[in-house]
Parts: structure tokens; C-alpha cells; sequence
């Protein structure tokens, strides 16, 4: 016997200097795990075969698009706090019980459940987890099958369904209101009001109004934003028979751009005015797009410049060139890292919200105004759950009131994803 | 007049003469890289002949640019590839329904676009356009309205004492979420639409906007910061790679 612990003691020291471990654990593994005896106990604990986790199991995720399962399983007799006998744990997948079985994930030590994010819908999966040490490893029973599939409904958001739910109701009641004929208060924004006064400018000087819609596509909402105050704007330059210029950096929104001037001067009973050339495309190159605007600035010096959606880094280069020409500025982004530099150049910034604001503002259109008054109610409910959660979650804490705390957390959870 | 036209002449033909023997020692590529980026840079100046050429050049190469790659990453790879793909899946393998015949829908909305092209079809083109906000719209919806609105409330709705690992009192981490709160709650009034800013509450109101200036200023450092790194990579092309001045 004590010869058996001298060859064993050997190649233990042998597979220590070994770079490559994977000869230690063929040597470790085909000694039976009682082996381990007095004299080397500490260093045989560390490569002795661990014990394997226990009531492991898999289920499809629920609440997801169907290319995850997630795998469960009970910690390993060898898994506890104050030995690191176990260093994690290997989740093996297969597409048949008989295998092969392949890594798939790996989950640290004390960990209980793994998220396999790279599976097929509608494909049966068998997994089995090993239970990992440095010099060896053992393996719960084969589990399966398992298959995912998507799920139409998401619960873990069921508390973002509610919130918007009740505030789509409200859009609704008051797009309702207002197409009644009632009237919905909105309050003075300060650069839509220098909007006219800004075009009539143009007008009286005889120079045209040029209007930036941002260098985003139209899947941007502040695009959308921007094109609809163009409708607004284009309809006020009709009526006055100013000239209008819109560079624009994307061709479907030259293509939106046309629609929506197009329709303001039919609106203001001149289709006989418009003209495509009004819109052009330029690039989709950020800063040749910038290039021409400056260029177009300095040769054509219109006496109104419009920068009204999604900027990046142009927007201090267009509003600097703007202000060295003189021209009434007008901007409007939700870019908070370009905001700044249009409240330095500008002379009237409609900073984030007032951008979407702005078109309900100018068009006093039913739809727009129920639209803003009904995010008005959603601002409320905002402020008074930020009022409740914090006012209840701070009288909890310093006067540890049970009651207001779980209140508190409640409102708090109200307004928290679990995905 | 006549001497400032020789003058302009005669800059001119220094100015060629510099940039081929310049783009002879250091390659042509390189140099009219240089060669356009002191273009546009004139324009510092004011506009002229130089920096027009130079924007003419930028746009037209871009978005000529921007048309090929565009074709390949979209009309070529997901339509004439991804559909080609569903074919061969659905029927040449027997495979049903792949979803890449979903590119169909848009090569389809495409061919609406166009439409335009045909004045008695071209209110035709208003669908794909349509198509294109409506989705936009939808798809956002929910991104927006986590990303904006929900987790900035789950977050700013929290007590406002703070404790740090010992469970002491952290003033700092106490004083800094009072300022996200009334931060926050300010700034949520001041876009409040609904009410006059009169009174407290555009009091309120005013503190909402002092918090978003305060905010910009801080911005704006951070964000100089990084329009200054571009001018040094600007400045580092041409003293590095053009004129070999710095290793």
C-alpha cells in the first residue's frame, strides 16, 4: 500500500511540473477516489473526484423568443463556501441522449443555473453538467429532452404594458377631446414663437431659409420630428413666397421631405410654387454632408437657418458657419452631447421633449396636441411614483417602518424590467 | 489687378510643383489625402476656389462611395443573396418556409419607392414611405420609453439616505441622489406642457432648466475634448504620414 502512495505521491509531483493538466486528471481519474490517503490529504483532496451536482434539470425560458433553455441544478456536495475544491461547473449539450456531448457554457463555483442563449427552436437538446476541479470532474445524469420555443407574450415586462397601456389611453382620450372640438392648453415654447418672425426676416431680406433635418435616417423619431416642423415651416414660407433650401444626407428623407413640402404648399393653396429642387440630396457622409451645407451657407447666405432632428459631430461646424453669416438660428435636438453646442450658437434651441412638442405646438393639429397632453399625464405619473418611492423608501430607512418600505419598493418595482 | 493674378498664378503653380514632389517622396495616396484635408481647412480662411474643389470632391467621392457600399450591404447581400438562399432552401432542398424570403417585402417597398419616377403612379410611393415612419414608430416605441422613461424612474426612486459598506451615513453618495431627485423631478416639470410656467411651479421649472444647463456645460468640456482629438488626428496625418516630421 505504502508503495501504491509513493507512485501516486510521484506522479502527482510529475503532473504538477507537467505543463499540459490534462495528463494529470487521466492519471488522477483512473485512481478510485477513496485512494486518497493519509500523508498527501491535502493535495489529494484537490484532485479528488468531485461529487456531481444534483436535481438537475432544463426548461425552455419563458417570455422569450425562443433560442434559449435555461439550465438548473443543485450545488455539488463538494460546492462549499471555504473550499475551492470545486472551480465551476460545464454544461455539456448534445442533440441526441447518446451524444456527443459538447461544451456549451461554463458557470463558476456556487453558481446554480446556466442560460443557454445559442439554442434552435423547435429542436429537442439533452444536456448533462459536470462538476469541475482541478483534477478531475463528474457528471450529473443525461437531461432531456428539452426543446425552445418563442412565446408570443413577454411577462417579465408586463409592467411596461400597464404604465404604457394607461398612458396610450390617455393619448386617446385626448386625440378624442380635441378632434371634439375642445380646446387643450399648451404653453408658450420660446423658439417656436420666433418662427414666423424668423421667416418673415428671410422674406423681407429676400434670402432664402435653409432647413437641416439632421443626418439620421427616417427611422429616427427625431427625424420625423424634424420633417413634420418642416410641413409647418414650408407652409408659413409658401404663404409668404419665400425661397426655401433643404440639404438632406439620406434619400429617403429628401423622398419625405418633398412629400411634406409639397403638401404644405398645397395646403396654402400654392402647389404652383413648389419645386423638387427645393430638397436635394447631398451624401450620406457625415462630413460631406457638412462640407456642402457649409458651402451652401457662405454662397447662397440665408437669413434663417433650421436645424431641427438628429446631429452628431457637425452640429457646432453648421451652427458656427451659421452665426459668421448672421443668420437667425433655430435648432432643435434630443442629442444631449450636441445640445450644448447649439444653446452656445443658436438663437433658440428647443432642447430634447420640445423638439416632439414643437409640431403639435405649430400645427395645433388634433392628434398631435391629444398625443402631448396625453405624455403630460405620463410626465405625472412619473413624478408623482419618483415623489411616492422616494418619500416612502426614505421614511422606511431612517424610521425602519416595515409598511413603508415594502410600499415603497412595490412603486419602485412598478417601474423596473426583469429581464 | 493684373499683378494679383500673377501672383494667384504663380501660388498656384508652387503649390502643384510642392504637392508632386511631395507626392513623389511620399506617395500619391497619402498626399492627396493631405492635399484635401488642407482643403477643407481653408475654408477657416473663407470659401475659395481650393475649398470648393476640395467639397465638390468629398461629396461627389462619398456619396458615390455610399451608393456602392449600400448596394452591396443591402440590394445585393440581403436581397439577391438572402432571397437566392431562401430559394435554394425552400425549394431546391425541400426545406419550407426560410425567413429570409422576408427581403422580398422589402426589395417590394423599394420598387414602390420608385414608382415616383411615374407622375401617374407616384402617389404609389407614399406606401413604402408610410411603411417606413409607421414601424419606425412602433419599433421605438418601446425602446424609448425604457430607455427614457422607465429606468431612469426605477432608478431616481430610491431613498435618499445613502450608507457605505460599514453602514455609516455617506453624505456624499446622500447629497448626490438628492440632486438626481430634484434633479430629475425639475426637469420633468420644466417639459411639463400642460401649465403655464408661472408661480412655484416655474420656479420649479426654472431649477429643471439650470440643471439641464448645468449639464450641457459639463457636456460641452467633455465633448470639446473630443472634437479636439480629431483635430490632432487631423494634425497628426498630416505631420506624421504626409510630412514624416514626427515618428
Amino acid at each position: 500500500m505504502k508503495v501504491l502512495h509513493k507512485i501516486l505521491f510521484c506522479c502527482l509531483l510529475a503532473g504538477m511540473l507537467l505543463p499540459a493538466s490534462g495528463m494529470v486528471a487521466q492519471v488522477v481519474d483512473s485512481a478510485p477516489a477513496d485512494s486518497a490517503a493519509t500523508g498527501v490529504a491535502g493535495m489529494m483532496a484537490a484532485v479528488r473526484r468531485p461529487a456531481p451536482p444534483v436535481n438537475a434539470g432544463a426548461e425552455d425560458t419563458p417570455s422569450d423568443e425562443g433560442h434559449s433553455i435555461n439550465v438548473f441544478w443543485e450545488l455539488s456536495a463538494d460546492d462549499r463556501p471555504g473550499e475551492n475544491l470545486v472551480t465551476g461547473y460545464r454544461i455539456l449539450r448534445a442533440e441526441s441522449p447518446e451524444g456527443p456531448f459538447r461544451e456549451t457554457g461554463f458557470s463558476s463555483a456556487g453558481e446554480k443555473r446556466y442560460t443557454d442563449a445559442s439554442t434552435v427552436p423547435g429542436t429537442d437538446f439533452y444536456y448533462r453538467i459536470e462538476t469541475q476541479t482541478a483534477g478531475g470532474s463528474s457528471s450529473s445524469p443525461v437531461i432531456g429532452p428539452v426543446r425552445s420555443s418563442a412565446q408570443w407574450f413577454n411577462f417579465n415586462i408586463l409592467n411596461l404594458f400597464v404604465v404604457g397601456g394607461i398612458i396610450s389611453l390617455f393619448i386617446g382620450y385626448f386625440i378624442a377631446s380635441a378632434k371634439r372640438g375642445k380646446i387643450l392648453f399648451i404653453r408658450k415654447i420660446a423658439g417656436l414663437e420666433a418662427v414666423d418672425e424668423a421667416i418673415g426676416r428671410a422674406t423681407e431680406m429676400g434670402r432664402p431659409i435653409l432647413f437641416i433635418p439632421g443626418i439620421q435616417d427616417m427611422d429616427d423619431v427625431q427625424t420625423v420630428a424634424g420633417i413634420t416642423i418642416l410641413g409647418r415651416i414650408a407652409k408659413t414660407i409658401a404663404e409668404y413666397d419665400s425661397k426655401l433650401f433643404v440639404p438632406t444626407s439620406r434619400s429617403i428623407v429628401m423622398t419625405t421631405a418633398r412629400e411634406s413640402i409639397k403638401e404644405a404648399y398645397l395646403a396654402a393653396g400654392r402647389p404652383d410654387a413648389y419645386s423638387d429642387d427645393y430638397v436635394q440630396y447631398v451624401t450620406d457622409e457625415q462630413f460631406g454632408y457638412v462640407a456642402a451645407v457649409d458651402g451652401i451657407m457662405v454662397r447662397e447666405r440665408p437669413a434663417t437657418c433650421f436645424y431641427l432632428g438628429a446631429f452628431f459631430a457637425e452640429s457646432l461646424i453648421m451652427a458656427e458657419t451659421g452665426h459668421s453669416i448672421e443668420a437667425i438660428q433655430i435648432a432643435g435636438t434630443a442629442m444631449p452631447a450636441q445640445l450644448p453646442f447649439f444653446v452656445a450658437a443658436c438663437d433658440y434651441t428647443l432642447i430634447g421633449e420640445e423638439l416632439f412638442a414643437a409640431s403639435a405646438y405649430l400645427s395645433h393639429e388634433p392628434r398631435q396636441l391629444g398625443s402631448l397632453k396625453g405624455q403630460d399625464v405620463g410626465k405625472m405619473i412619473a413624478m408623482l411614483a419618483i415623489l411616492a418611492g422616494v418619500t416612502l423608501l426614505t421614511i422606511g430607512s431612517l424610521f425602519n417602518v416595515g409598511i413603508a418600505t415594502t410600499a415603497g419598493e412595490w412603486v419602485r418595482d412598478l417601474f423596473r424590467l426583469n429581464q | 489687378m493684373m499683378n494679383t493674378k500673377v501672383v494667384g498664378y504663380i501660388v498656384i503653380a508652387v503649390g502643384i510643383a510642392v504637392f508632386a514632389i511631395l507626392a513623389a517622396s511620399q506617395g500619391l495616396a497619402v498626399t492627396l489625402g493631405a492635399f484635401f484635408t488642407i482643403g477643407i481647412f481653408s475654408f477657416l480662411y473663407k470659401d475659395n476656389p481650393y475649398y470648393k474643389f476640395s467639397e465638390a470632391a468629398f461629396v461627389g467621392i462619398s456619396a458615390g462611395y455610399w451608393f456602392v457600399s449600400l448596394f452591396w450591404q443591402n440590394m445585393y447581400s440581403k436581397l439577391f443573396v438572402g432571397v437566392g438562399a431562401a430559394y435554394h432552401t425552400t425549394f431546391v432542398q425541400g426545406g419550407g418556409w426560410d425567413d429570409r424570403w422576408m427581403m422580398l417585402i422589402g426589395g417590394l417597398l423599394g420598387v414602390l419607392m420608385l414608382m415616383r419616377l411615374f407622375p401617374k403612379a407616384g402617389w404609389i410611393s407614399r406606401w413604402p414611405l408610410a411603411v417606413v415612419v409607421g414601424a419606425t414608430a412602433g419599433l421605438y416605441f418601446i425602446n424609448y420609453f425604457v430607455s427614457n422613461g422607465i429606468l431612469q424612474l426605477g432608478a431616481s426612486a430610491g431613498p435618499l439616505q445613502r450608507y457605505d459598506a460599514a453602514g455609516n451615513l455617506d453624505l456624499w453618495a446622500t447629497i448626490s441622489q438628492a440632486i438626481l431627485v430634484i434633479g430629475t423631478l425639475s426637469g420633468l416639470i420644466y417639459f411639463y406642457f400642460s401649465k403655464e410656467h408661472k408661480g412655484a411651479f416655474g420656479g420649479v421649472a426654472k431649477i429643471g432648466i439650470w440643471t439641464l444647463m448645468l449639464t450641457f456645460g459639463a457636456s460641452f468640456g467633455y465633448t470639446v475634448m473630443s472634437r479636439l482629438s480629431l483635430l490632432i488626428g487631423r494634425m497628426d496625418y498630416l505631420m506624421s504620414d504626409w510630412l514624416q516630421l514626427i515618428n
